[in-house]
């Protein structure tokens, strides 16, 4: 099998965001799609998916040019798409979306058994663990995102775009879905994945296609290129990639944050941690082992079940978002789409919206501040290709998360709280906010940060906590723990990804 | 962190880039729907006429307008942010009784006090059954709206309800022209009011926080907007809109029941949708709302003006609404 794609472009309001892209896919082949963000990966994918209607472009199949006008006509033809944002329905148990719309029946009466007998091989075929029953809600992302190609693969797809589909997962959900995608193409289907990390594309690919500004780079065997060269074609000139040291935290610096057996359901039980300024925490965990909802539960957005939380030693009510944020609290939430920002606003509403009192007269807002607070926070992020009326929803993932992490620098918290700072942003971009991260607690502010990139919590914290099942199972300064050694403690009793034997846990029980 | 200067720069780069021009071309393209209906309408009845483009006409649409516009405004608020309000009319209805009775009583000035502050009330009663409750906004103030009504009837004994003779006349006031050119006075508290909503909804913070809770309550709640005050906050308003409305509709008849403007919050909301603001919540403008009951108002003025028989004037209505909104859609759909 074949997949010539010929001449896509597209414009948005008269800006070119693809311009001339053309290059083939092969079956049983895997192909990285790679670019900076906002360089038109998602675009270009969509628009061979029939998610958006292309200006010129189409798609050949083994030399027959076909006709997609719709994500219909694409399922048709066997592409299917698994997108950046997931598309599941909530309210619906795990089997109803992987057969969404292509309900098996009789005569009309749903034939639920046949679907979960199909079901079961599919399952098995994947390897993955999914009870047909659950609700989707109810399921952690990896899991939905399992469900999403599930509905790929029951659809009889041939050709599978995954947008960016590692970016929400640990480590060893990933390296299960990159075994399950290399499986896809052993069965023949041509699968095309976008993603920000490099070596991941390069350990799975077989051909990488880069495209800078909507234009087609290179495309070729992924045997020929290394990090540094496909670092290169995408932004391109030659650029390090490192984490920058943060500062040393002074001797005196005094504890900012300090949280005591703080406790939420069976997410948090009891985590107890101190904060100094002008430090950056990093905590390690699988998802799953609370370390979001330790963040929600310390900022106040889950209401506190028990424990204290004392911002500069004055203690913060149990559940009040408004209340930390006054006195000085911030935090990056999760997801973006469902959390963080308000798609269907501009930019500059957005970011302003975390801060609004700062800038107002009597109940107005300051346009002019306003206009000028923003604009200089797109520029400190390098949020390019988007200005501030436009709204959110037409940015592409990266920048949407800059603009995110922007909303909660206008007030300069004392304390930020981010979970995971960097999802979805590309090479350059992440050490740009690494960088803004480091230049943060330098000038004072404490940082405390969930990442599931392990390297990005040893790479930039001053101290590393491990969690799992809801309480800190270890404690670290830099340079004290390798990667290995985090992850065995995090799977401790889960069966480990590695062979690397565990430290005992100092500091905490 | 970078300095001013470049900073400046940024912005401008960013402003040029380009993206503005994009979205800036989206919003002119999606407005036109609706104001081009209008302006066809206008045209259409302003040739085939002689009497449309006259001052006394148009005094008289803008007096047609006051009511539903009013309404319209309520309904637009609401919707923006994220809730529907179908106990207007109701509240409409129990504020103007409110006039009648306290004007009775204590004198007209204190009777129209009486219905704004019975309106805001029933108003953040809605505001808070539906925060506390956490039912759909649309059943609360539908359940809710039944109880008004009732409450109207029990107030009245069902009946028709009339402001003492001596101050009958200053009851009316409301409906009287002004030196303005004969514009009602009607109409003058219509416009004060749709121009201050447009100023809150568009320029100041608490526009900003309806808006990000229309288009999205968690990631408004976790930027530190206090979600429940705002809804309580809006559906006041609401309910004031609706009573002033009530206070000139009970001002042209010179009387209350408890069945006035039965109805008339589906035509309210159907003048926000049609004039371009989302169901969904989060978008939209009180212009919007404003060319809606324009469209609405004018379709009743054009049956009157050429004559046609009122009968069919629902029908039509009812089709151009749906026009308006089909044109809107495909007008939305060519930006993807
Ligand atoms: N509907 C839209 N309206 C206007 N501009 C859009 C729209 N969709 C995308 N864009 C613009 O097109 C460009 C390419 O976006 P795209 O989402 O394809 O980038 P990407 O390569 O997937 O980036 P990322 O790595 O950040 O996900 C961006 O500048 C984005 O702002
Ligand atoms: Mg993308």
């Amino acid at each position: 099998m074949r997949i010539d794609l010929e001449g896509f472009g597209k414009a948005y309001g008269g800006v070119p965001v693809l311009r001339d892209v053309s290059f083939s896919l092969r079956g049983g082949r895997v192909h990285g799609l790679l670019g900076e963000n906002g360089a038109g990966k998602s675009t270009l994918l969509k628009a061979v998916c029939g998610a958006v209607a292309p200006d010129t472009g189409r798609v050949l199949l083994d030399g027959r040019p076909i006709s997609i006008g719709s994500p219909r006509d694409a399922l048709r033809h066997g592409f299917a798409l698994i997108s950046q944002e997931l598309a599941l329905v909530p309210a619906l148990t795990v089997l109803d979306n992987v057969y969404l719309g292509r309900w098996r029946n009789r005569l009309g009466w749903r034939t639920r058994a046949a679907d979960a007998r199909a079901f079961a091989e599919l399952a098995e075929r994947t390897g993955f663990d999914l009870d047909p029953g659950a609700l989707v809600r109810d399921l952690p992302l990896a899991a939905q995102q399992q469900v999403e190609i599930l509905r790929a693969l029951a659809s009889g797809a041939k050709v599978i775009g995954m947008d960016e589909p590692t970016a929400l997962l640990t480590k060893t959900e990933t390296d299960r879905l990159l075994a399950v995608i290399r499986q896809l193409a052993a069965e023949g289907a041509a699968v095309v994945l976008i993603s920000h990390f490099l070596e991941e594309v390069l350990s799975v690919c077989d051909d990488v296609t880069v495209l800078r500004d909507g234009r087609h780079v290179i495309t070729g065997p992924a045997a020929d290129q290394t990090p540094d060269s496909l670092v290169r074609h995408m932004v391109g000139r030659p650029l390090d990639v490192f984490f920058p040291d943060p500062a040393p935290v002074a001797e005196a610096a005094p504890v900012v944050l300090r949280a005591r057996d703080v406790r939420r359901g069976a997410a948090v039980r009891g985590v107890s941690l101190d904060i100094r300024a002008g430090e950056i925490v990093g905590v390690a965990g699988l998802v799953g082992s609370g370390r979001s909802e330790t963040l929600r539960a310390i900022f106040g957005a889950d209401h506190r079940d028990g424990g204290e939380v004392e911002l500069e030693g004055r203690p913060l009510p149990p559940g009040s978002p408004p209340a930390s944020m006054r006195a000085g609290l911030a935090m990056v939430p999760e997801s973006r789409k469902e959390q963080g920002l308000v798609l269907g606003r501009s930019v500059r509403e957005n970011i302003a919206l975390a801060s609004l009192g700062s800038r107002q007269l009597a109940g107005f807002v300051r346009g002019g501040a306003e206009g000028r607070a923003a604009g200089a926070m797109l520029g400190d992020l390098d949020v390019r290709g988007s200005d501030l009326a436009g709204p959110v929803w037409t940015l592409s993932g990266g920048n949407q998360q800059k603009v995110l992490f922007g909303k909660w620098l206008l007030d300069r918290p004392k304390v930020l709280l981010v979970d995971e700072p960097t999802r979805g942003v590309d090479v350059a971009a992440k050490s740009q906010i690494h960088r803004l991260l480091v230049d943060l607690a330098a000038d004072g502010m404490g940082v405390l940060m969930v990442s599931s990139e392990v390297e990005e919590v040893l790479g930039l914290a001053h101290r590393v906590l491990v969690m799992r099942h809801g309480r800190v199972v270890g404690e670290f300064a830099r340079g004290e723990v390798t990667r290995e050694q985090v992850l065995a403690l995090a799977f401790a009793d889960t069966p480990s990804p590695t062979a690397a034997p565990a430290t005992p846990p100092e500091g905490r029980p | 962190m970078t300095t001013t200067a470049e900073n400046e720069a940024a912005l401008e780069a960013a402003e040029k880039a380009g993206g503005g021009a994009a979205a800036g071309r989206f919003t002119r393209l999606r407005d036109f729907g609706v104001v081009l209906g209008v302006v066809a309408i206008v045209v259409a009845l302003s040739l085939t006429t002689e009497t449309f483009l006259t001052t006394g006409n148009l005094v008289n649409l803008l007096d047609q307008a006051a009511v539903v516009g009013l309404l319209a405004c309520a309904a637009t608020l609401v919707i923006i942010s994220g809730a529907f309000d179908l106990s207007i009319t109701a509240v409409l209805a129990v504020s103007a009784i409110t006039a009648v009775v306290v004007t009775g009583g204590a004198g007209v000035a204190a009777g129209m006090a009486a219905a704004v502050l019975v309106g805001g009330v029933l108003g953040a009663i809605n505001g808070l059954v539906v925060v506390t409750v956490k039912v759909h906004s649309f059943i609360a103030t539908l359940a809710l709206s039944i109880m008004y009504r009732g409450l109207a009837v029990i107030l009245t004994a069902g009946a028709i309800v009339y402001p003492p003779e001596d101050v009958a006349t200053a009851f009316q006031a409301l409906s009287w022209p002004t030196v303005l050119g004969g514009i009602t006075a009607a109409s003058l508290l219509f416009l004060l009011v749709a121009a201050v909503c447009w100023i809150v909804l568009a320029r100041t913070t608490f526009g900003r926080r309806v808006y990000a809770i229309g288009g999205n309550e968690e990631a408004a709640r976790l930027s530190g907007i206090r979600v429940g005050s705002i809804r309580v906050a809006v559906f006041a308003i609401s309910g004031v809109c609706a009573a002033l409305a009530g206070l000139i509709l009970a001002a042209r008849g010179g009387s209350a029941q408890a069945s006035m403007a039965t109805g008339m919050e589906l035509t309210a909301i159907a003048a926000a949708v049609v004039g371009g603001t989302s169901v969904l919540g989060g978008e939209g403008a009180i212009w919007r709302g404003l060319i809606g009951v324009l469209l609405i108002t004018l379709i009743g003025n054009g049956f009157n003006l050429l004559g046609w028989d009122t009968i069919y004037q629902q029908v039509v209505q009812g089709a151009l609404i749906l026009g308006a909104v089909s044109f809107d859609r495909l007008l939305r759909r060519s930006r993807a």
